[in-house]
């Protein structure tokens, strides 16, 4: 009898068949597209419950980069004197904070979502993808905000005559789509991993904050000695950088070859962190 | 009738314990073992030890193991559970789960806490994937392991429905040409433009049940989830599971510790044990199975449940001892008590942490199967109030006079009312009324599940 169940089976349709191992290189995108309406729905509750519990509101997303530059402009600027390539300092420090927050939040938020969400993972399926994506672009109108606010002050300066911007800064998405795409990719990587080996979370905590360092956020590429520029080269996020201060602020040493570089390594790195994080998503209930 | 689902030698493994220090190394030797072309080292491990747990530690012992790696569940004996875990860190909460529902059924899912009731169900939803076997469905599939999965406090019951109805896998004009239905089926109408924190539980529980039962989906999957609501949404959810079953050629998964809604929802019932599946047949069948296997384990009239001064809720021990002389009935293990003494439920507990007003209580069963009646110690006026932490203790009498002779299950629960529940398990301890002794004289035998001593006059006239 049962070998009739077999091939009876032959016959039959199933629309889904669940199995220890899936496909290895299935991304399962098609499966986030079927959910999108759950992505808009979980940018929408993130937005709205980030500044419904606060007294400021969406205050909060003009203070912190206002601050943050300021204090940024004191140290780095006036004590540590370090070089602006000529641009107005505030202007030059609120562009690296802008884009640099946009960059760590992804990363952060991402590297913790499993945690994060063990409770609502724990009760219903749905593609897993879809929170990391939701943090990506809550996150891009906070950043969207942000950059607002840097744009109003380079109008001013740009109206004294102190800074000219140039067909360069047409590029933006192009950098915003590079920050996004490594700041999901290293955060989905490291959510991965931090579900089997929690002490990874002790080296993201210090390891965002050094890998500003290796970034041109509080200095520029220009002034890099030869031997470690050729080292921080290597870092996908620098010509994001340098490419927005060239085209916004007309300062910033940015190569074809560069971009080109960041583009593909973050795109490479996505795809294989999504592997990775499909893979993982299937059974870290077990493991919570 | 064509299968919707089928379960193919489906198993699943969990790791016990925590899972820190030790797994890197794991990994490694499997890697390695992965090398030489050798079989999974920790398989072997898993497999091995579990017969062993069934054979050495008896009734029991492999279930707790489980349920501490399910994590949630309140587990019975525990002594063995810990012997066991010390000896092998894998454990089989499934093995080789092999059947097939019919699209349109409704089948119900019962075993002990930690039988593998929620694993199965969460393999079906797709929140963990099975070790080894296969799962096949056929049409979308919608699961309910709880009500009102993300809910988000600040956004209002209308944003919620969405939200709530996206998670669960609907498209938003799906959700829009049904709204008008799901507010009116949760009762909640008034308050749909409020922030869901301003609701109460019990309205939270309705509105996450109302975008679930409107869901569009082939096979929808109901684990515990009636339990938080009252009796009449009760009534009406399992009223709108048979409707959509019935008119709607859904099939319905349905686990519950409650027999009494099992019984009146389900044609056909699984009964699950120790992660294995040992009977799958019509419902009645199904539950007196259920109640033969379970029941028939524990020694008589006393039930020791876990120790653990952390979960928030765990019973200790639970005894049904008449209150005449104890009378112990060697020849089939039982205690028997006589029809016209009184005799006392005694439910000794803990709460671990500060409990808003809970309640706990049972329902006796008649083994036939009705539910003959429930009671909870709320239903004392002074005991109505919040709950420190600390060890508890409550005793219902139940007059004498009252049950007639036969066979009886316990179902412990407890619970804070609309809003969770903290313990529930069916056939805890099972006990006997025996004959009067006047039935005995006369040879005679009443119907009825109640047989109190009404008073009677009788006089020449």
């Amino acid at each position: 009898m049962a070998i009739e169940t077999e091939s009876d089976l032959g016959s039959e349709d199933w629309d889904e068949i669940l199995e220890p191992n899936a496909a290895v290189f299935n991304l399962r995108l098609r499966e986030v597209w079927l959910y999108r309406d759950l992505l808009y729905l979980f940018t929408y509750r993130d937005i709205v419950s980030f500044y419904k519990q606060t007294i400021l509101g969406p205050l909060w997303f003009f203070i912190q980069p206002i601050f943050t530059t300021l204090v940024y402009v004191l140290v780095f600027g006036k004590i540590a004197k370090l070089s602006s390539d000529g641009i107005p300092q505030i202007l030059f420090y609120m562009s690296g904070v802008v884009l640099w927050n946009y960059f760590s939040e992804c990363f952060n938020k991402t590297a913790t979502v499993f945690r994060d969400n063990a409770a609502l993972f724990g009760k219903v399926y749905f593609p897993r993808l879809l929170i990391p994506l939701s943090i990506v672009t809550s996150n891009l109108i906070r950043f969207a905000i942000q950059f607002g606010l840097f744009l109003a002050l380079l109008v001013y300066f740009v109206a004294i005559g102190e800074v000219t911007p140039n067909a360069w800064a047409l590029l933006l998405p192009l950098s915003v789509f590079v920050m996004a795409t490594l700041g999901l990719a290293f955060g989905m990587l490291f959510s991965a991993l931090t579900t089997k080996y929690r002490d990874l979370i002790f080296l993201l905590q210090f390891g965002v904050q050094l890998l500003m360092y290796a970034t041109p956020v509080i200095y520029p590429m220009s002034q890099i000695p030869e031997g470690i520029s050729g080292v921080l080269a290597w870092n996908p996020l620098a010509p994001v950088f340098e490419l927005t201060r060239l085209g916004f602020l007309g300062s910033g040493t940015v190569s074809i070859v560069g971009l080109i570089y960041a583009a593909t390594f973050a795109v490479v790195a996505f795809l294989i962190s999504t592997v990775i994080f499909n893979r993982v998503e299937r059974t870290f209930m077990d493991s919570v | 009738m064509s299968a919707a689902i089928r379960f193919e030698s489906v198993s699943k493994r969990y790791r016990l314990g925590e899972v820190g220090t030790g797994t890197l190394s794991h990994d490694l030797h499997r890697f390695v073992a992965r090398l030489l072309g050798r079989p999974d080292p920790f398989a072997l491990v898993g497999t091995i030890n579990d017969r062993e747990v069934a054979d050495g530690f008896g009734d029991g012992s492999s279930d707790d193991v489980q349920s501490d790696s399910a994590g949630g569940e309140t587990s019975g004996n525990v002594s063995g559970g810990r012997r066991a875990k010390r000896r092998n860190d894998y454990v089989w909460a499934l093995k080789d789960i092999d059947f097939e529902v019919p699209r349109g059924e409704i089948l119900g899912i019962i075993g002990r806490n930690g039988a593998g009731k929620s694993t199965l169900l969460k393999l079906l939803s797709k929140i963990t994937a099975p070790t080894s076997g296969r799962i096949k469905t056929k049409g979308r599939v919608a699961s309910l392991l709880e009500v009102g999965t993300g809910f988000q406090p600040e956004l209002t019951g209308r944003e919620n429905i969405y939200l709530n109805g996206a998670l669960l896998g609907m498209r938003r004009h799906e959700i829009r040409s049904r709204l008008d239905e799901i507010i009116e089926f949760s009762g909640c109408a008034k308050y749909i433009d409020t922030p869901v924190k301003r609701y109460s539980s019990g309205m939270t529980v309705r509105l996450g049940f109302a975008v679930a039962a409107h869901l569009d989906c082939e096979i929808l999957v109901v684990d515990e989830v009636l339990a938080v609501g009252d009796a009449e949404f009760q009534n009406r959810c399992i009223g709108r599971m048979r409707e959509v079953s019935a008119g709607g050629g859904k099939t319905v998964l349905f686990v519950s510790h409650n027999m009494g809604s099992v019984r009146s929802l389900c044609r056909q019932g699984v009964v699950l044990d120790r992660g294995e599946l040992v009977t799958m047949a019509p419902i009645s069948d199904a539950i007196r199975d259920y109640f033969e296997r379970n029941a028939g384990a524990e020694t008589g009239a006393h039930w020791h449940g876990t120790v653990d001064p952390t979960a928030a809720f765990a019973v200790e021990h639970v005894s049904v001892v008449g209150q005449g002389q104890p009378s112990y009935d060697a020849t089939d293990q039982s205690n028997v008590i006589s029809p016209d003494e009184a005799f006392q439920i005694t439910i000794r507990y803990t709460v671990g942490k500060p409990l808003p007003p809970m309640r706990v209580g049972f329902q006796i069963l008649s083994g036939e199967g009705p539910v003959v009646v429930e009671a909870y110690d709320s239903d004392a006026p002074d005991c109505r109030g919040p709950r420190l932490p600390g060890r508890y203790c409550s005793t219902c009498t139940i007059p004498g006079h009252l049950l007639s002779p036969g066979w009886y299950y316990l179902t412990l629960n407890a619970g804070i009312p609309h809003v969770e529940n903290l313990f529930n398990q069916a056939g805890v301890v099972k006990f006997r009324i025996h004959e009067s002794e006047l039935d005995r004289a006369q040879r005679t035998r009443r119907s009825g599940v109640l047989q109190p001593c009404f008073q009677w006059e009788t006089k020449p006239s």
